[in-house]
């Protein structure tokens, strides 16, 4: 907001000016909703109004189903099947509170990848982008915490796993993993304060999107020719960008509207397609479950934990050099967390002066395989741990790290860019054709 | 718009086989045709009534359905049996222990079917939801996806599996079946040709009645299952209508800033 020259709010009656004195709350929201916003910006932006919808969602849906849900080993499991069976709706609550997560994650993937392509993390836009980060890794935190309340086998037996990879920190990782489950095992003392924090992160994911999209709106927002909006008049800007309302709150609700017919139907028709069957089975400490399976949106990261396995000669030597305090284990838990680390240090990875990836003809190609790999990780962490598998694991978790630790940085130093359009309006209007008559936004 | 629809494709796939391989085990899993599968699919009363009747007078021996509430027998798109046959139901099978007379008393509608441990054998509530069934073909998921998760076509052909065969391991007799993982389950064949008479003369072979008590498993794991694809449609339908309404306004409101298109 700050750096792009725009109409502001001015209160013009008397109680307007005595309220602006006092608090300048209606400035701040037409500051807000009136923002100007790159013109040519195309669909792979409207993933940010599907993520805000996915939060109040989530938190309405959740909020009430917690008026009918125990958080109590004994009775949990029962609850729930109250919800579905004697709570009015009870069952379309929790279906679209167990699928709102699914989309949740579908949008921030698609919004991370737009991120990734379009470049952006680069400067200015640091900030958000590390913020997004850490929304993203609270979200991954609540909705494994969420998976566990039902108290069914995968819940039981997820929580298990996750927090035994605590568990392979040398020296404090014991300590932890029993701190983290409140006792030696999961049991009911883990289940509380998961449903604890289940609850209180939803609203520190809030917080932060505030301050994601505080900060991008100080930045302004990024757009597909990565070539920012003049600013040296407000009739320079008025020519590449147009106010957030209406033009963009029309369009991204568009967006939305469609994406939701996709995902009603999901809870409506198939509500179970991306649940595993395992969690209609009540927890049992005593029978652990064929195939220990995470929720899909973990899947990728989850076949980078188990890819490095002691037989690989990367974790020999991390042992040998450690003397056995980076065990395979340990090696995997730094691999799964590295790997979401390293998306947030890319804005200091990326070697090109150039910022989208619409100019850039050899990034394009490593980023679709990026894409790709990302595709079959998922597919890989839903395999049984063993051969071929195992195998593509390691070779998809390679390309995970080569892209972001050598592809980027080698790029900018040996492509040649195409040439980037001077300014946004020559972008918007390439693609829609110059207007006869001078563009006057309507407004 | 081929991109968003390619990367759509591209995430149906990368998730099927999530869901596919759920299935776990290596049993055979017929493909069963039930009247509930897909989005159009409903409950068929009649075959509710006859799976009951089943679960009633063979598997309620050793299995219990403690989840289950007996009142929503009476439900539309359920069994839908008259009140006064709920309660007649209810009185005549189940008792259930009153803390305040100190002893069993019949079972009301309000109250749950027993759960059952005697045998040692699995709560049947939610086995419809427990199990995956068919995931083809090809292992695609496909039919999963369009038809559901198949827990009840696992239930029939398991109940249809059995081969007559009988093997004793560490004292304990196992059964051949086609469908269970491993090829051998300790539950002996609980259905026999003819074992349960219907009222209205209905086919009682077993591969029949191993449909019938799977439906009636299926309404018991998801009793509210015609409410939710009837809300499905509804949302549905709104929400394609306001797709439209956001499209001719979108397309309006922004066509004084977009020239010819030339590109």
């Amino acid at each position: 907001m700050s750096g792009i020259p725009h109409d502001t709010y001015e209160p013009k009656t008397g109680a307007e000016k005595w309220l602006d004195s006092r608090l300048p709350i209606v400035g701040l929201l037409y500051n807000t909703i009136m923002i100007p916003t790159p013109k040519n910006l195309n669909w792979w932006w409207i993933w940010g109004i599907v993520l805000a919808f996915c939060l109040v969602l989530q938190i309405v849906t959740g909020i009430v189903l917690v008026m009918h849900y125990t958080p109590h080993a004994d009775m949990a499991f029962a609850s729930v099947e109250h919800i579905m069976r004697d709570v009015n709706g009870g069952y379309m609550l929790r279906y679209l509170h167990a699928n709102g997560a699914s989309l949740f994650f579908v949008a921030v993937y698609i919004h991370i990848f737009r991120g990734l392509f379009y470049g952006s993390y680069k400067a200015p836009r640091e900030i958000t982008w590390i913020i997004g980060m850490i929304i993203y890794l609270l979200m991954m935190a609540t909705g494994f915490m969420g998976y566990v309340l039902p108290w069914g086998q995968m819940s039981f037996w997820g929580a298990t796993v996750i927090t035994g990879l605590f568990g392979a920190i040398p020296f404090v990782g014991e300590a932890l993993q029993t701190f983290l489950l409140g006792g030696p095992a999961v049991d009911n003392a883990t289940l509380n304060r998961f449903f604890s924090l289940h609850y209180l992160l939803p609203f520190v994911i809030a917080a932060l999107v505030v301050v994601h999209i505080w900060a991008f709106h100080t930045t302004g927002n990024n757009n597909p020719t990565g070539v920012p909006v003049r600013t040296g008049s407000k009739e320079e800007v008025k020519k590449d960008t147009l106010p957030f309302w209406p033009y963009f709150v029309i369009k991204d609700f568009l967006g939305l509207a469609v994406v939701l017919v996709i995902f009603w139907a999901i809870v409506g028709f198939m509500p179970n397609y991306l649940g595993h069957p395992d969690n209609y089975l009540e927890a049992n400490p005593l029978v652990t479950p064929a195939h220990i399976v995470p929720e899909w949106y973990f899947l990728p990261f989850y076949a980078i934990l188990r890819a490095f396995t002691s037989e690989v000669w990367v974790v020999q030597i991390a042992s040998f050099v450690t003397g056995g305090i980076i065990d395979a284990k340990f090696f995997g838990v730094l691999a799964m967390f590295g790997a979401i680390a390293i998306m947030a240090l890319v804005p200091w990875l990326v070697s090109s002066r150039v910022r989208s990836g619409r100019y850039r003809p050899m990034f394009k190609w490593w980023f679709y395989l990026l894409v790709f790999d990302f595709f079959a990780l998922m597919w890989l962490g839903a395999m049984p741990a063993e051969e071929p598998y195992a195998s593509f694991s390691l070779i998809a978790s390679a390309y995970w790290f080569g892209y972001f630790l050598v592809i980027l940085p080698i790029l900018g130093v040996i492509e040649k860019p195409l040439a980037e359009p001077a300014t946004i309006e020559d972008d918007f209007d390439a693609h829609y054709g110059e207007k006869s008559d001078a563009a006057t936004p309507a407004e | 718009m081929l991109k968003k629809l390619a990367i759509g494709a591209a995430f149906a796939l990368a998730l099927a086989p999530v869901a596919s391989h759920a299935a776990g085990g290596s049993g055979h899993v017929e493909d069963f045709q039930f009247s509930f599968e897909g989005p159009f699919g409903a409950y068929d009363q009649n075959q509710l009534q006859r799976g009951l009747q089943i679960y009633t007078e063979v598997c309620a021996a050793c299995h219990g359905l403690k989840f289950v509430p007996l009142r929503p027998l009476a439900d539309e798109g359920g069994p839908a049996l008259p009140a006064d046959q709920v309660r007649a139901y209810a009185a005549e099978n189940f008792t259930v222990y009153d803390a305040d007379l100190d002893e069993d008393v019949p079972a009301k509608p309000v109250d749950h079917f027993p759960a059952n441990t005697a045998a040692g054998a699995p709560d049947l509530s939610l086995m419809a939801k427990a199990r995956a069934g068919f995931h083809g073909p090809y292992g695609s998921g496909m039919n999963q996806l369009f038809k559901g998760m198949g827990g009840a076509e696992y239930i029939a052909s398991l109940l249809d599996g059995y081969t007559g065969e009988e093997k004793e391991e560490a004292g304990t007799l196992f059964y051949e079946n086609t469908a269970f993982p491993g090829g051998w389950i300790s539950m002996a064949p609980p259905l026999s040709d003819e074992q349960v008479e219907f009222a209205d003369g209905h086919d009682n072979s077993v591969h029949h009645m191993s449909q019938d008590v799977a439906a009636f498993l299926m309404w018991t794991a998801e009793p509210k299952m015609m409410a939710r694809k009837q809300a499905g449609f509804v949302g549905v339908l709104i929400l394609t209508v306001l797709s439209v309404l956001l499209y001719l306004t979108n397309k309006k409101l922004w066509a004084p800033h977009k020239g010819k298109k030339t590109a």
